[in-house]
């Protein structure tokens, strides 16, 4: 943006540069980008791999040799593989009525699947704390017919499926409203049943945008910590997840373990990212999302 | 053309028959009671602007949108309750809506895999159906190809083997022309066409472009505003429009001020070959072709005015007329006189059409 | 309190606009149920908790000091940090979209980390990074800024998560800048800088405040990537997320209703004036 102040830029010189800045201003404006993004983004990822190892591969391996991080694992992921095919059979139902239908009050309905990414993860865990707690609205009611939601299973589920709701959703509404309706119209017309038009003509067009949001979803939904901390109970083996045990083991000052126990998650977040922009990459034109960059 | 004396024999020729359909999307009226009937194995082309309901019509009659009052007839059956499925329709879609993750092998195969086990024919029987297509629309060869590996025109030809595969009972097509350039399109008109000596197929398609319909039909619909204006051989619509919307729909037309006498018409007291219809008398307008005004001396002529400006377009010399009121005339003469800019003419009216 | 429609029924075919493709009442029931029972139920649970408070009720929590101070500092700090975020994140967005680099696709991808990372990782990750004896602790404590266990360092955790938000919305609308724009700017005469600031900054406005917006109320709601950070030390370095996690493991469920309400009803206000924002966009540009 110097231009003004700097005598190198003579536009006669570099016609072409008519739309830009000068090299010197560029290659500035380059460097504080990079080095902030290095310093705020990049640097906290690598302290938590070097933390990890940083008493050696043994130390690192050590976190895993307890039943608890195993018990920690074990949960996150039964959490995931309920949440995450519960939010893909949501995501297809609620983007086939809004995409292919007209009906009155559909950018409301929209608004509202959108609901959970605006409220705090706290509040996500609370909202549920509030209804199935000892002192909530059923929590009396569930405690005569000895049912536990709360400090549970289904408590975890439920938050987690909360805080990652939108996310196949907001992927495919885009995506099917820009495809239309007429490949299904077409296969209808051939005598296809409504069914096979959804599995051979539908499904195929949207695989790979459902693929990107299913990669996102079960990353939130492997890594929440907020709203599955207020639901969860803290209980060392049984209700902890991974993000949770992490939590402890750090609060314990046992930070090698902690940062060992984190360095799944962050392989998992690095991973995820690299499929992402393999997808966006490969897949543009079949995706809603992430097709600017 | 209204010949219904030979029923019995008329009958079966109905392929389908459309009943006093009306259809309404939110609060807009978009077709208007309108009936029409389709002969056994014609080519029928409803031509209309934008916003006439032809498209409309398509859909209803392929069962893709439902009718407010009204049936379809397919043959003596009624079909309106018919889903979609049931109809054995083949339609082709204005932007063909090819699957566009299937082969074009796959694409043509896609209503016969879509049959019940029981109907669907052997693997082979297919595998043969869909090479005699693709060797009748001549992309033999490009069966392992994708629809985006395809030209435009190429992709038009697969939507149409797409949906002869399933032998419609009726094959529907939305514009199909609409989106290629313009040599393509010629090319493809006169190859629909043999196509269609060939096999016999009954086939509706929706235009906007009168060039086309003329061309292409057997028959031509003209629809305005959700209302059947006519229906004829090309020849009929252009010789007898039913109404002035035909008229000036089917090409440029000039708008005349005359008066209706005794079955004459008089245009400023001179007498003109044009007939009135039976009963009109009084101030009338009389519509007038370009090719139907002709260059004349002012004192023999109907109407006058001065050269703008002549040109000549695909061998004809086109001059345009300022009349009195400053309107302008387009005159088709091919006498080959060039008059320059300014000079006085008269004009005299060789033909032409008054409406009821 | 949801009526699952019955498909097929007369009343769901006036709803709706008349159409052949099948599965409307099935896929359209099953979505407000779901909607129903996980998102709106829950939230009602929270309203009906709140109005049992009453206006006074929740106006007395507010008041309450520690409450007061953590909700100013969380409301304070991400202001702050979205500021900061925006500013960044819409260099970054004019670097990413405008020039080419060695290493480009890398650093663009980067940008989303936050949003992949789990909070607590990052949490844990960035106390370790500003503690005193942590790598970039140790060189700010020479400067005299303590980072860790104070407002910084929630400030520091709050530009990390509210990063992406800020360069992920304006960055499509600079790719979209038409260059024709800009050379026809030049060839009126205008310096690099006039284009800039009069011709090419105007219309991504809209943008980068709903950028801003998006990281504020991310930022608010925070908790996993500060509370490691933080200290949650009362009055210095509390967090009004971390207030309701407090005041659920104390079962004053009413106090932590209250906080949420308000912090909601703050954010409604944020998500309202985006809505705007994009609204007059529309209007003044014919876009978002």
């Amino acid at each position: 943006m110097s231009e003004i102040f700097s005598p190198v830029a003579v536009p006669a010189t570099k016609p072409a540069q008519v739309a830009s800045e000068g090299a010197i201003t560029r290659a500035v404006l380059i460097g504080i980008a990079v080095a902030f993004l290095a310093l705020f983004l990049v640097l906290p990822l690598f302290a938590v791999f070097t933390q990890a190892l940083s008493k050696g591969i043994g130390a690192f391996l050590d976190a895993f040799r307890e039943p608890d991080a195993w018990s920690a694992i074990r949960l996150t992921l039964t959490v995931a593989a309920i949440a995450v095919p519960f939010n893909v059979v949501f995501g297809l139902a609620a983007s086939w009525a809004i995409a292919k239908f007209e009906f009155p009050g559909k950018s409301l309905l929209i608004t509202l699947i959108d609901l959970p990414f605006s409220v705090s993860p706290v509040v996500s865990g609370m909202i549920y704390v509030l209804l199935f707690g000892s002192q909530g609205l059923f929590g009396s009611w569930l405690i005569d017919h000895g049912i536990q939601i709360l400090f549970a299973l289904p408590g975890i589920v439920l938050a987690t499926v909360f805080v990652t709701f939108p996310f196949v959703a907001r992927e495919l509404i885009p995506l099917m409203q820009e495809q239309g309706t007429a490949e299904e119209e077409a296969a209808l017309t051939l005598g296809a049943s409504g069914l096979h038009a959804f599995r051979t003509v539908t499904l195929p067009n949207i695989r790979w945008g459902l693929l990107y949001s299913v990669l996102l979803c079960n990353a939130r939904a492997m890594g929440e910590f907020g709203a599955v901390s207020v639901v969860s109970g803290h209980i060392r083996g049984l209700t902890n997840t991974i993000p949770l045990h992490v939590e402890i083991l750090y609060n314990e000052y046992n930070f090698v373990a902690a940062f060992a126990v984190a360095s799944l998650l962050a392989a998992l977040a690095l991973i995820t990212l690299v499929l992402k922009s393999f997808l966006e990459w490969r897949f543009a034109g079949e995706l809603a999302h992430g097709r600017a960059h | 053309m209204s010949s219904r004396t030979a029923g019995r024999t008329d009958r079966p020729s109905t392929a389908i028959r459309v009943e006093d359909v009306s259809k309404t999307f939110d609060t807009a009226a978009v077709l208007h009671d309108l009936s029409l009937d389709v002969r056994a194995g014609e080519l029928i082309g409803l031509l209309g602007p934008s916003g006439s309901g032809k498209t409309t019509l398509l859909r209803i009659i392929a069962g893709l949108d439902a009718p407010d009052r009204g049936r379809i007839l397919f043959g003596d059956d009624d079909a309106t309750g018919l889903a979609v499925q049931e109809r054995a329709v083949g339609f082709v879609f204005q932007h063909y809506a090819l699957f566009k993750h299937m082969s074009v092998a796959d694409n043509i195969a896609y209503g016969l895999n879509a049959r019940r086990r029981a109907d669907r024919p052997a693997k082979a029987e297919i595998k043969r159906r869909v090479g005699d297509l693709l060797d009748l629309i001549r992309l033999s060869g490009f069966g392992d190809r994708y629809p985006s590996q395809l030209s435009g025109g190429q992709r038009q030809r697969v939507a149409l083997a797409r949906a002869l595969a399933v032998e419609p009972r009726v094959l529907l097509l939305d514009e199909p022309f609409g989106a290629l350039d313009a040599q393509v399109r010629k090319d493809l008109r006169r190859w629909l066409r043999e196509i269609h000596d060939r096999t016999g197929q009954t086939t509706i398609f929706v235009t906007h472009d009168q060039d086309e319909a003329l061309e292409l039909s057997d028959r031509v619909a003209v629809l305005d505003r959700g209302r059947l204006e006519q229906v004829g051989t090309p020849d009929e619509v252009q010789e007898n429009p039913a109404s002035a919307t035909v008229m000036k729909f089917l090409g440029d037309s000039v708008e005349v001020e005359a008066i209706a006498e005794g079955g004459r018409v008089l245009v400023r007291g001179r007498e003109t070959p044009v007939v009135a219809p039976a009963g009109t008398i009084g101030p009338v307008k009389l519509y007038v072709r370009p090719w139907q005004l002709q260059l004349a001396e002012p004192e023999s002529a109907h109407l006058s005015g001065t050269v703008r400006s002549s040109y000549r377009t695909q061998g004809r010399q086109r001059i345009e007329v300022a009349d009195a009121e400053g309107r302008l005339l387009a005159v088709e003469d091919s006498d080959g006189v060039r008059y320059a800019a300014g000079h006085p003419v008269g004009l005299r009216i060789n033909g032409g059409h008054v409406f009821g | 309190m949801v009526e699952t429609p019955r498909p097929k029924s007369p009343l769901l075919r006036s709803f709706r606009r008349p159409s052949v493709i099948p599965g409307f009442g099935i896929s359209f029931g099953y979505t407000l149920t779901c909607l129903g029972l996980i998102v709106l139920l829950p939230l009602a649970g929270l309203v009906v908790k709140a109005s049992g408070l009453g206006l006074s009720g929740i106006w007395e929590v507010a008041t309450d000091p520690r409450v007061a101070s953590a909700l100013r500092i969380s409301f304070g700090v991400s202001a702050l940090a979205a500021l900061v975020a925006s500013a960044f994140g819409f260099l970054v967005a004019w670097v990413l979209t405008r020039y080419r680099f060695p290493g480009r696709k890398l650093v663009d991808a980067a940008v989303d980390l936050p949003f992949a990372l789990p909070t607590a990782v990052a949490g844990i990750a960035l106390a370790s990074l500003y503690a005193p004896d942590g790598l970039l602790g140790s060189a700010l404590a020479r400067l005299g800024i303590q980072a860790a266990y104070t407002p910084v360092g929630i400030f520091i955790a709050m530009v990390f998560i509210g990063l992406p938000f800020a360069v992920r919305t304006v960055q499509p609308l600079i790719a979209e800048i038409d260059k024709e724009i800009e050379e026809a700017s030049a060839t009126l005469g205008a310096t690099r800088l006039a284009t800039l600031t009069k011709v090419v900054l105007p219309p991504l406005i809209p943008a980068v405040l709903t950028g801003f917006a998006l990281a504020f109320a991310r930022g608010v709601g925070e908790y996993g990537s500060i509370i490691f950070i933080a200290g949650n030390l009362p009055y210095v370095s509390e967090i009004a997320p971390l207030l309701i996690v407090i005041k659920l493991s104390e079962f004053d469920y009413g106090g932590a209703a209250a906080i949420a309400t308000i912090m909601l009803g703050i954010s409604f206000l944020t998500l309202l004036a985006i809505n705007l924002i994009q609204a007059w966009s529309r209007r003044r540009f014919g876009y978002v």
